[in-house]
């Protein structure tokens, strides 16, 4: 495949993802970020986000099935989620944490639950579509081309 | 067309070098600022020293205000520090909801320590809380930023930095922390202005 295939490919599928709302202009933000020196700073982001994201959905899933239900530290933990995947430009995971913090409140056990599984779903679903990203930014790059900035 | 990625950051760092400051202050040269960074959450802090260094020189992050204390060499027992500002701070942005001590906090503890009180204190948080931001902007934050921080709003924050020179202050100097000034007026204005600027779409009040 000639790189300028590679390259539209690359930016088809990044507009894909803006446009199914995987990720905002947050995410652009980190990639125009990245430099020189430090060529991997959005995969080192994201990758700790994901690391972090597995701990923090055990912490949930195990605060949501005991009982009494601490619904203080589960909001704790959607909170400081919220804080990270925005920061990362994660908005369909962000958006759950919105929800979930709602179910929090309202001290909502089940909407808590329901939330915790679609935040994994959200969570799998982002991690996949950033590791192909990836994966095409590393095929470019090994071709001798240039990642495009795809709006 | 395909062109290549450009770096926000390449040409934020062709203008570091730059002097900066606004509204007639000593022009101030970031390659010497120091920024002293908050925040509980690793992610936020990777993200938050990325986009500051396209700016400032230095950056130390700290995952709380109690360290953030210690950076400065605080000393609770004699509310006094054991140098003056050991590490040449010269700002300090802070998540505002952090465990422990919150950004808030160590917004007062900085307001109230003779050795500590000039460095001026930006507070950033994830919620767009109305009360929140006044009552941080009184209590003598410059600015309040609803996160995620952009590059736009870090380029803003150079106004607020003192120079590294002891200069004393004047009704002109932006980062005073005396009486109510224009300043801190226009401060809140900015925060307000903020606000609508990043919810466009929101009438009122958002409530996360």
């Amino acid at each position: 495949m000639a790189v300028s295939q590679m390259q539209q490919r690359y930016i088809n599928f990044t507009t894909s993802l803006f446009q199914e709302g995987f990720v905002d202009e947050q995410f652009t933000q980190l990639q125009q970020l990245q430099d020189e020196s430090n060529p991997d700073f959005v995969a080192e982001v994201v990758c700790l986000f994901f690391e972090d994201s597995e701990k923090l959905l055990g912490d949930l899933s195990k605060t949501l099935n005991q009982e009494p239900v601490d619904f203080k530290r589960v909001d704790g933990c959607v909170h400081q989620f919220k804080g990270s995947s925005s920061s990362i430009g994660a908005r369909r995971v962000m958006n759950t944490c919105v929800t979930f913090r709602a179910f929090c409140q309202d001290k909502n056990r089940e909407g808590c639950l329901y939330c915790l599984q679609q935040m994994k779903q959200e969570c799998y679903l982002v991690k996949n579509k950033l590791e192909t990203l990836f994966q095409l930014e590393k095929q470019i790059v090994e071709a001798g081309g240039t990642v495009p900035m795809a709006e | 067309m395909v062109t290549s990625r450009m770096s926000s950051a390449m040409r934020m760092k062709k203008e570091k070098n730059a002097a900066c400051g606004e509204n007639g202050n000593e022009p101030v040269q970031c390659d010497e600022m120091h920024v002293l960074a908050v925040d509980d959450c690793l992610i936020e802090r990777k993200v938050i020293e990325k986009l500051l260094k396209t700016n400032f020189f230095k950056v130390t992050t700290v995952d709380s205000a109690e360290r953030a204390l210690e950076v400065l060499g605080f000393h609770e027992e004699q509310s006094t520090c054991a140098a003056s500002n050991a590490f040449k701070v010269n700002m300090i942005i802070t998540d505002y909801c952090m465990p422990g001590m919150t950004g808030y906090d160590l917004l007062k503890k900085v307001q109230e320590t003779k050795c500590l009180k000039e460095i001026p204190v930006v507070i950033i948080s994830s919620e767009n809380v109305p009360q929140r931001i006044t009552s941080c902007l009184a209590g003598g934050a410059k600015d309040f930023i609803i996160k995620p921080l952009k590059l736009a709003d870090v380029t803003k924050l150079k106004g607020h930095i003192k120079p590294p020179k002891d200069v004393v202050s004047t009704s002109a100097n932006a980062s005073s922390s005396g009486p109510v000034s224009s300043k801190r007026k226009i401060s809140s204005g900015r925060a307000r202005g903020k606000m609508s600027e990043r919810r466009p779409r929101v009438g009122g009040l958002t409530s996360v």
